[in-house]
């Protein structure tokens, strides 16, 4: 081993484990230097006391690699995990993948890369060739256990945020006392609070099954999984050593019942969240069914098929900005809204003219010809697209998740949520506050008071089946995002629509608001206590019994003009 | 001019009866007796096939009896019709015994495969024939008895009580679809060997069920239609047309309507016992919404409100059916389907055969209206009375 190399190796550990002057960004380092004052000075003494060993103690440890034995590259493996040196990483995985490669003469090591270059193991400098003598440094099973255990510990010193985080969560999982050291480096160096949270708690779950540590030590672990309280905090406290003593052994039981309560209260709080994202989705499929039948006493049984045209359409126009833009993709979803809601309500305006129009006062007529209508869509939709599930993609400000407390909340979700909301409140404000809401207010209450006061009930009935359709249309936006795409869309919705409007009643938006979550909710609340199927069969029986008492929805005209 | 209308009526019953007396009687002396190369030799295909109309169509008279006379729309029929086969299949099933795939003398072999050790306690009996029988009037019945009481008594009516009974066969569709639920879930029941003792598959076999669902046709028509010509069924369609003034005539409206309906249910079973057998499957999916829906589209193609027209509109629209998705032109079915369903509400209201009243009738007044026309020519001096 040359000095150069030697040098080399200490230059590389002592900027990657105490950023002193060498680092470019001098000003981060000066920050993170007065906040950690104390907590370097001290790592920096230890480091400088021990770098020169440290350092041959790493080219030694390389060198092990050229003695071509399995317990030599097994010690050599053990030491590399300790020295927390930056090469130590990928020399382990180039021997886990059979990329290292070593020269016995020499005693130097080569990692080859995947892409065909050669680099010095030790130096981490790159190698022209590498002697022909070299031979791939070889692995057997007890060697590669060795050599994945001491990989999942390294990445808890990667640069990267989420490596280090998902190593402290497999150091929690295996609680390998091997890796305390370790863990304890890196908690010193460690800034993001979030891995911070995720070592100190890997830590405790290692002091926990080390049979040597002493009570007050285990009693701070039992608080610190006590503190993460998930699942698996309960997992590790109920999979303890009988062997404890008894005050830890009571603070354990305890924990654990206290992250029982904890996570009962949290599976709560997720179903009622499955709850009113499930109302939300509801909600946007029934309110246009709302509008409708409550305003024009018409059952559009083809109002499914409005929803699938508006997914249909969202698939049409993310297809084309693939073709052509496809750096809007992020956009595409408020593209697609606005001419979903012009194509379902263009087509509702149609179908009104054509065939609603003639069927008034004949409502089941009418229900038989928008179930004929929903036939011909669906076949026509078949046709020009296929019958299979189209793909529709999820933008990025849509994708992903995020925890709360317990639970995880999706993006596209919570997204649906606010849409379906503002969707209700636009159309609530439009019904107020508008002359077209005004007309169709009058009409639903009194249709031929309405128009004696010349309102012309005609075109109110057209308007209003094309934005009821147009509504529907953008539901299928939303449902695209969170369901496939494929022409019997519509359908897997219709039934339920029809239950949130007779629950809630018609002509009364906040009907079908209370209605939409209240079915929502319910439904996710009994599916773990009945099934998914039951709990859907209970709701449906309870509608049915629901209707015993109030025949006309929860939220009912009331009024002569009702029975009319 | 009322009597005119009756004897059409009755002549079209009389015409209708005689057609399925001779379907029943003619399509498996044919089959039978006649060599399979003579040209009026029915193939047991295509008698089966009928017989699958035939009990559709009985189905089509159970909804009539309550959509064209009472204005009930029930959109959850399938339900019953396929409860009556499910009861009928639970039949066949124990009838198979030792002779399924795990050779079980008294599982059926879904539920060896689903590892059950015993029958569930609502399997018993049903090896007995007379008790499938009576399961399959009994279970409909209660159904329909239930919930209609629940439903009528609250006034449930119009598009509301449409949408809950389509909830209704949803509920029950998504049921069924479940193993643990004992009705052989997703696959359903099949596989039968025996009915009383006879193969299914036998010629001769399939013949006597072809000839058992005319005569179930003919029973259930003459049923019907003793009940729309009574007292009872001018109540019904004073219900129909008027349900507020009837009730405040003092009839109790919602009696009328639960009698009927339970009778209508009652009927529907037992085409869809007799169904079973003939295309040897009953699986949930019979419980789609749809499949109750394209039953009232029977009855409204062939003239709702006149019996003969559900019948009818059964075999015509099922014709079409096979016709269509066996070609070419399946992709075109649904288009075909679609369109009925617009053109009938729209252009032809009363049905086939209600258009078909319709003419005649008009045909029968302009005659009456021209003889008193020539007779009021001839006799000048008295006014013409218009008929009626």
């Amino acid at each position: 081993m040359t000095w150069k190399a030697a040098a080399n190796a200490a230059f590389r550990f002592f900027r990657r484990g105490i950023a002193v002057p060498f680092n470019s960004t001098i000003r981060r380092c000066i920050a993170r230097l007065l906040k950690q004052a104390s907590a370097i000075a001290a790592l920096a003494i230890v480091a400088c006391t021990t770098i020169h060993a440290q350092a041959t103690s790493f080219d030694d440890a390389v060198a092990l690699f050229a003695a071509r034995s399995f317990a030599d590259s097994e010690q050599a493996v053990g030491q590399l995990q300790i020295s927390g040196n930056p090469q130590a990483y990928s020399i382990i995985s180039a021997l886990r993948d059979g990329r290292l490669y070593a020269d016995d003469d020499t005693k130097k090591v080569f990692i080859k890369a995947a892409d065909g270059k050669i680099t010095d193991a030790a130096t981490g400098q790159p190698v022209a060739t590498m002697p022909d003598v070299a031979g791939v440094v070889r692995l057997n099973n007890r060697l590669r256990r060795t050599v994945e255990a001491a990989l999942g510990n390294l990445t808890l010193l990667s640069p990267d945020v989420t490596t280090r985080l998902q190593a402290a969560q497999s150091v929690f999982k295996n609680h390998d006392s091997a890796a305390l050291p370790l863990v304890d480096a890196a908690l010193k160096t460690e800034t993001n609070e979030t891995v911070k949270r995720a070592l100190a708690v890997a830590r405790a779950a290692i002091v926990l099954f080390k049979s040597d540590a002493s009570e007050a030590e285990k009693l701070d672990a039992v608080a610190a999984v006590k503190a993460r309280g998930d699942q698996e905090a309960l997992a590790l406290l109920s999979s303890l050593p009988g062997d404890l003593s008894p005050a830890v052994a009571r603070g354990a039981t305890s924990a654990m019942a206290s992250i029982k309560s904890n996570l009962a209260l949290w599976s709560t709080v997720q179903d009622a969240w499955y709850g009113i994202s499930l109302g939300s989705v509801l909600l946007l499929a029934a309110i246009g069914l709302a509008i409708t039948f409550g305003v024009m006493g018409v059952i559009n049984m083809a109002h499914g098929e409005m929803v699938m045209l508006g997914a249909y359409t969202t698939f049409v126009v993310q297809d084309a900005i693939r073709t052509y833009q496809p750096a809007m993709f992020n956009y595409s979803l408020l593209i697609a809204v606005p001419l979903a809601f012009l194509v379902a309500g263009i087509i509702g305006v149609l179908v009104e003219r054509t065939i609603i129009r003639f069927l008034y006062g004949r409502p089941l007529e009418t229900l038989l010809a928008t179930w004929g209508l929903s036939l011909v869509l669906q076949q026509a939709v078949r046709t020009i697209f296929g019958p299979n599930n189209r793909e529709v993609g999820n933008p990025s400000w849509m994708s992903g998740a995020f925890e709360l407390g317990q639970i995880t909340i999706t993006y596209n979700r919570l997204w649906i949520l606010c849409f379906s909301l503002a969707a209700f409140t636009i159309l609530l404000a439009m019904l107020r506050y508008t002359r077209l809401g005004l007309e169709m207010r009058a009409v639903t209450q009194n249709r031929r008071m309405a128009a004696s006061m010349g309102i012309a009930t005609s075109r109110v009935d057209a308007l209003t089946f094309g934005l009821g359709s147009g509504i529907a249309g953008i539901a299928g936006v939303a449902l695209s995002q969170i369901d496939n795409v494929s022409p019997n869309l519509g359908q897997s919705y219709i039934i339920d629509s029809f239950m949130v409007v007779v629950f809630g009643g018609v002509g009364n938006l906040w009907g079908t608001l209370v209605g939409a979550f209240t079915l929502g909710i319910a439904n996710k609340f009994l599916e773990p206590v009945a099934g998914a199927v039951l709990g859907k069969i209970a709701i449906l029986v309870l509608i049915i019994l629901f209707i015993q008492k109030r025949p006309r929805g929860l939220f009912a005209l009331k009024g002569r003009a009702v029975d009319a | 001019m009322r009597h005119t209308l009756t004897r059409s009526l009755d002549r079209s019953a009389t015409t209708f009866l005689l057609i399925v007396a001779g379907a029943g009687i003619l399509l498996p002396l044919s089959n039978l007796l006649l060599p399979a190369s003579s040209p009026l030799h029915v193939p047991t295909y295509v008698m089966t096939l009928f017989g699958k109309y035939v009990c559709y169509a009985v189905l089509a008279l159970s909804i009539d009896l309550i959509w064209g006379y009472c204005g009930i729309l029930s959109l959850g029929h399938g339900a019953f019709f396929a409860l009556g086969g499910y009861a009928m299949g639970m039949y066949l099933m124990r009838q198979i015994g030792p002779r399924g795939v795990y050779a079980d003398p008294v599982l059926p072999d879904f539920m060896v495969f689903l590892n059950w050790k015993t029958l569930p306690w609502y399997w018993y009996g049903f090896d007995m024939f007379w008790f499938a029988i009576l399961m399959v009037v009994l279970v409909p019945s209660l159904l329909a008895f239930c919930f209609g009481w629940l439903a009528f008594r609250s006034r449930v009516t119009g598009v509301y009580f449409s949408i809950i009974t389509q909830a209704m066969t949803y509920a029950l569709l998504l049921a069924f679809f479940r193993n643990d639920f004992g009705f052989g879930g997703n696959n359903g029941l099949t596989d039968f060997k025996d009915l009383l003792g006879f193969n299914v598959q036998a010629s001769g076999t399939r013949a006597a069920l072809f000839a058992t669902s005319c005569l179930l046709l003919a029973l259930s028509f003459l049923m019907c239609r003793a009940v729309v010509r009574s007292k009872l069924g001018k109540i019904l369609i004073a219900i129909r047309d008027a349900e507020s003034r009837t009730r405040f005539l003092g009839y109790r409206v919602e009696s009328y309507k639960l009698f009927v309906f339970t009778l209508s249910a009652c009927i529907a079973g037992l085409a869809g016992a007799l169904y079973v057998p003939q295309v040897g499957i009953i699986n949930p999916s019979e419980f789609a919404p749809g499949n109750s829906i394209e039953a009232v589209i029977w009855v409204a193609v062939g003239g709702r409100g006149t019996l003969v027209g559900a019948a009818l509109g059964a075999v015509v629209v099922n014709y079409a059916k096979t016709l269509f998705t066996s070609g070419a032109l399946a992709p075109y079915w649904l288009f075909m389907l679609g369109a009925l369903f617009i053109l009938v509400t729209l252009l032809l209201p009363k049905g086939l055969v209600g258009t078909w009243y319709a003419w005649r009738e008009g045909r029968q007044r302009a005659a009456l209206s021209l003889d008193a026309d020539s007779a009021a020519f001839e006799d000048s001096g008295v006014k013409p009375h218009m008929a009626e």
